[in-house]
């Protein structure tokens, strides 16, 4: 207003046209403002807009129906695809994409979600051409640089976890916990024989677990029972025990810290009763990022675990993915692992082929992707590694574990924390003295996104109710930190005096609330273009 | 560490501000007898520079990145546009989450509604999820939703599917109690045989084939649906090579009511096999039992358009054990990948790219074929993919056109099938020119004669 005021004040020669109150109220925000009102590619489509420029065809062109019969052919001339430009595509995506919140603009304390820093060298090093293009099928002698990679980020991730055994092919978290859950089903199965493997179908859960946790136990054919938590939010060792008593139990999910923050300090006594019932421990790695350097699952007893390299390892979100969920497990359960596996050749003779892939494991659960994974994360993960040192590592999760220690420190006077013990790497807290004055724990976050931050995750985990999970991780300095705490409790403020301000949250952005419930009732899932009565017709195949 | 703004000192002011004594006092959680003590055994850190070196200089052991190219089965080499490496790498999509608040997540949202409307308008089906891990594991969760929504529990997958697929799609399986059958395919056609379908029970839940399958054969898709429908089961289409799309008739079309795909082609690096992007459509009336995460349109209160995630009662983290599927994390920015390719390419576009891969492919399969010894043993029509049989073993073959001539001229079949010991599967796209081919052809001739 400022700089607009200056620039008036020189176009009109010094003199500056008089500043009232009339004229204040009479700038209004433009509603038809381009980059808020930017809609769908399609509604920019116009026929015979070009986006893209090929070489011609340089070779003998036999007529289409010649190669292809006719019938194999599409005839619908690929109508409703969008016909834009270069510069519109640029723009489109320019325009919608400011209207993201990202983690290069700030704080995304979704907790359980690990929102660290994605190095712009990761990106760099993932597009290296002798990666970038390099064929998934091609020879292995061939391929020695990509398989080193793998190679080389399993010695390191078997390194973090003291747990030998490794598969980087899960392309997820999920995807890595269903592995880990397949490679206990297999080693049951060959250890007790099917007859009696099948008296044990039972997984274990704690009702503080991950949705993924109870999906990944059916798809391998376990039934899930729920382990309580204590008041003091740990797994209840004597609830641990009865389920453990009958004989059919496979084994235990659990998170370490646990989704509440809180490290489960009778994880030695909890492997060892699943353990003497018969079954193995597996662990959701989600947390790793307070143990790095810090503790070792195979030294706690666990069994097999699945890491996030899209969390710890600071691979990029993507707005949803691409993920990768490498397997890592003890010596015992390496033979179920998937294939094929990368191993290092021992003989000398074979030194060209150093790397190699290995397919002989007759007990392995089989392979769960295509080809060898989610490269691509494999190569950030191991330049994050590579570039933090095994001294950046530690003080990666020291400074994670104390930046949500702050936050617990510094919101404790103004929200309630259901469990009294210290937390790691992230926090809990519930909506319980805001929610009497009717603000809960959704309004709570949207009035957040006002402030410039992006909301905490919220209910969940769900045994906690209105429950608030904040995790900063360690790519937050400390004054974005007291902005968030001063954030948070000016909202328990207003929370207490004026709660229809948190009702109507967030009052800054593009578009209010939407309406969730009717879109569930009659979803719109798609575009439809408006009815081409001609083009159908046609039936050419275009160009 | 330069990724960790607080610096030693101040971190020492936090925790006197928090009233904790040392850095080591936040762990005091964690028993001493499970600390880890030593020093990890990972290299010290290294600089940006050398950190670069290292990765050139592995990346130099990947002869074949360097190499003309011709593999397909199952990735693709496309041109793509500079822009679309450069939008992806906005912040504001690759740094972004899950759109789990959607006031501030419209771009992420907006962008995979587009993506669902595109992903339905080449496969020709009403609805599309907002993407899977690649097209492997679309397959298994297409097996896995056929047997929700039909009750029946044997599925017959033909076995000119990709064989990593059917792999992929057997550790799926192996306790969900699915029945996984094979049907055979004609030896002479290169297609799934019809017959193998002729008495379907009133247990098979689906066929599942892929088309343009493994051998690059398009098949008798609508055929193949007349029969799966006969018996009340589904018909799931899986298509390898997205670029098809652009030439063939949609599944959609031909009565498919699962389609899955690996949009690699849609822009997406080879990087050594991932990360890709599954897509998955299907009909409208199986909106409620399809896997993964959909965005659909909602309004605010001012009546305002925007998008949601929706549906999610399906998913894990509300239905847990009773979830249609495990999958949280999918491949959102593979998506806007495809998604940005595909906008760019345009109509006009995705037509003429899918043509020139038909019309090179064609030139190609022609001048191979006249080669002494070189045949092609499958008479089905191909779209850029066709097996060749060679006068000796592939394998060895293959290696000497790569290391003496420079040209990586294909897969050699026994590495899936030891009963296909001559045969290779040669892929051409857009990107290889009439030249490469030439050489191509040259080199398997002066390696034969």
């Amino acid at each position: 207003m400022r700089a607009l005021l200056a620039l008036i004040d020189r176009h009109a020669g010094g003199q500056r046209p008089p500043l009232d109150e009339s004229m204040s109220s009479n700038i209004t925000k433009v509603t038809t403002h381009l980059s808020p009102n930017e809609r769908l590619i399609f509604d920019r489509s116009q026929t015979g807009r070009r986006g893209y420029s090929l070489p011609p065809l340089d070779v003998d062109e036999a007529s289409l129906d010649e190669i292809i019969p006719a019938e194999f052919q599409r005839d619908d001339d690929l109508a409703g695809m969008p016909e834009v430009t270069e510069v519109d595509v640029v723009r489109h995506f320019t325009r919608i994409s400011t209207w993201n919140y990202s983690i290069d603009q700030g704080m995304y304390p979704l907790g359980s979600c690990t929102m660290k820093y994605n190095s712009r060298l990761n990106e760099k090093v993932a597009r290296i051409a002798n990666f970038a293009n390099l064929h998934p099928l091609a020879a292995e002698a061939e391929s020695q640089g990509a398989l080193q990679v793998i190679y080389e980020l399993q010695q390191h991730l078997a390194e973090i976890t003291g747990l030998p055994g490794i598969s980087l092919q899960p392309a997820a978290g999920a995807h890595g916990e269903m592995t880990g859950i397949m490679i206990i089903r297999a080693f049951i199965d060959a250890r007790d024989g099917k007859e009696a493997s099948a008296q044990r179908r039972t997984m274990l859960i704690p009702d503080s677990a991950h949705g993924t946790n109870p999906a990944s136990a059916h798809l391998s054919g376990f039934t899930v029972k729920t382990i309580r938590s204590t008041p003091e939010g740990l797994t209840d060792l004597d609830h641990l025990r009865e389920l453990c008593a009958h004989g059919d139990v496979a084994g235990l999910m659990l998170t370490n810290p646990n989704t509440l923050g809180l490290f489960e300090k009778n994880i030695r006594e909890i492997c060892r009763i699943v353990h003497e019932a018969g079954g193995l421990v597996y662990m959701d790695g989600a947390n790793m990022n307070a143990l790095v350097g810090i503790a070792r699952p195979g030294d706690m007893g666990v069994d097999v675990i699945h890491l996030n390299l899209h969390k710890t390892f600071s691979t990029p979100h993507g707005g949803g993915g691409p993920g990768s969920g490498p397997c890592c497990c003890s010596k015992e359960l390496e033979p179920f692992l998937p294939v094929p596996r990368i191993v290092r050749s021992l003989s000398r003779d074979d030194e060209p082929r150093a790397f190699k892939l290995d397919y002989d494991y007759p007990q392995s659960i089989g392979r769960v992707k295509a080809f060898l994974g989610n490269y691509g994360m494999m190569l950030r993960a191991l330049a994050y590694i590579l570039t933090h040192g095994y001294d950046g590592l530690l003080e990666a999760t020291q400074a994670a574990v104390l930046n949500a220690r702050y936050i617990a420190h510094g919101l404790q006077s103004d929200y309630e924390k259901p469990f009294a013990g210290d937390p790691m790497h992230e926090v809990v807290f519930t909506d319980k003295r805001q929610s009497r004055k009717g603000a809960h724990t959704l309004d709570i976050a949207k009035r957040l996104i006002d402030y410039g931050f992006h909301p905490m995750t919220i209910y969940f985990p769900l045994i906690v109710s209105g429950a608030m999970l904040i995790e900063p991780t360690e790519s937050v300095g400390r004054q974005e930190l007291d902005q968030f705490i001063d954030a948070m409790r000016s909202i328990a403020k207003e929370a207490l005096n004026d709660p229809e301000l948190l009702l109507n949250a967030p009052h800054t952005t593009r578009i209010g609330r939407l309406d969730e419930a009717a879109a569930a009732r009659k979803p719109v899932l798609r575009w439809q273009p408006p009815a081409e009565p001609h083009a159908a017709a046609t039936g050419s195949s275009g160009a | 560490m330069r990724y960790i703004p607080n610096s030693p000192e101040e971190r020492a002011e936090m925790l006197e501000q928090i009233g904790v004594a040392s850095t080591e006092k936040l762990f005091e959680s964690i028993p001493e007898n499970l600390r880890w003590r030593g020093h990890l055994n990972v290299p010290a850190a290294m600089s940006e520079l050398e950190l670069l070196q290292r990765f050139e200089e592995m990346g130099a052991g990947n002869r074949a990145a360097q190499r003309t190219c011709f593999l397909g089965g199952g990735a693709y080499s496309h041109y793509t546009p500079t822009i679309v490496d450069h939008l992806i790498s906005r912040s504001e999509f690759f740094t972004a989450y899950t759109p789990y608040q959607p006031e501030i997540s419209q771009g992420t949202l907006q962008a995979i509604f587009e993506f669902q409307t595109l992903v339905c308008q080449l496969t020709g089906m009403d609805i599309a999820n907002a993407s899977m891990y690649d097209g492997s594991t679309a397959m298994a969760e297409a097996v896995l939703m056929a047997e929700r929504v039909t009750r029946r529990r044997k599925v017959i997958v033909s076995s000119a599917v990709h064989p990593q697929y059917l792999e992929v799609a057997h550790t799926y399986v192996q306790h969900a109690g699915i029945d996984l059958q094979r049907a055979d395919f004609d030896p002479a056609t290169g297609q799934t045989l019809l017959s193998a379908f002729d008495a379907l029970d009133d247990q098979t839940a689906a066929i599942v084939i892929q088309s343009p399958n493994f051998f690059g054969c398009v098949e008798d898709v609508k055929a193949l649906a007349d029969k799966a429908h006969a018996a009340g089961a589904l018909l799931v289409v899986t298509v390898t090579e997205a670029m098809s799309f652009g030439l063939l008739k949609s599944p959609g079309a031909c009565g498919a009511d699962i389609v899955v795909a690996e949009g690699q082609s849609f822009g997406v690096p080879l990087s050594f096999g991932g990360p890709y992007v599954g897509l998955f459509a299907t009909r409208d009336k199986y909106a409620r039992q399809i896997p993964g995460r959909l965005v659909g349109e909602a309004f605010d209160k001012q009546g305002r358009r925007g998008f949601v995630l929706t549906l999610a009662t399906r998913e894990q983290h509300i239905r847990r054990e009773k979830a249609t599927s495990n999958i949280c994390t999918n491949e959102g920015l593979i998506a806007l990948c495809a998604t940005i390719y595909l906008e760019t390419m345009g109509r006009r576009g995705i037509q003429e790219v899918a043509q020139q891969c038909a019309h090179k492919a064609h030139y190609a399969a022609r001048v191979i074929e006249k080669v002494p010894g070189f045949a092609l043993p499958f008479s089905g029509p191909f779209f850029n993919e066709f097996v060749v049989r060679g006068p000796s073993a592939a394998a060895p073959l293959l290696a000497r056109l790569a290391q003496e001539k420079g040209v990586d001229g294909g897969i050699a079949l026994s590495r899936f099938n030891p009963d296909q010991p001559n045969d290779f599967l040669v892929c051409v796209t857009e990107t290889n020119t009439r030249a490469q081919i030439d050489a191509l052809v040259d080199g398997l001739q002066s390696l034969t004669s």
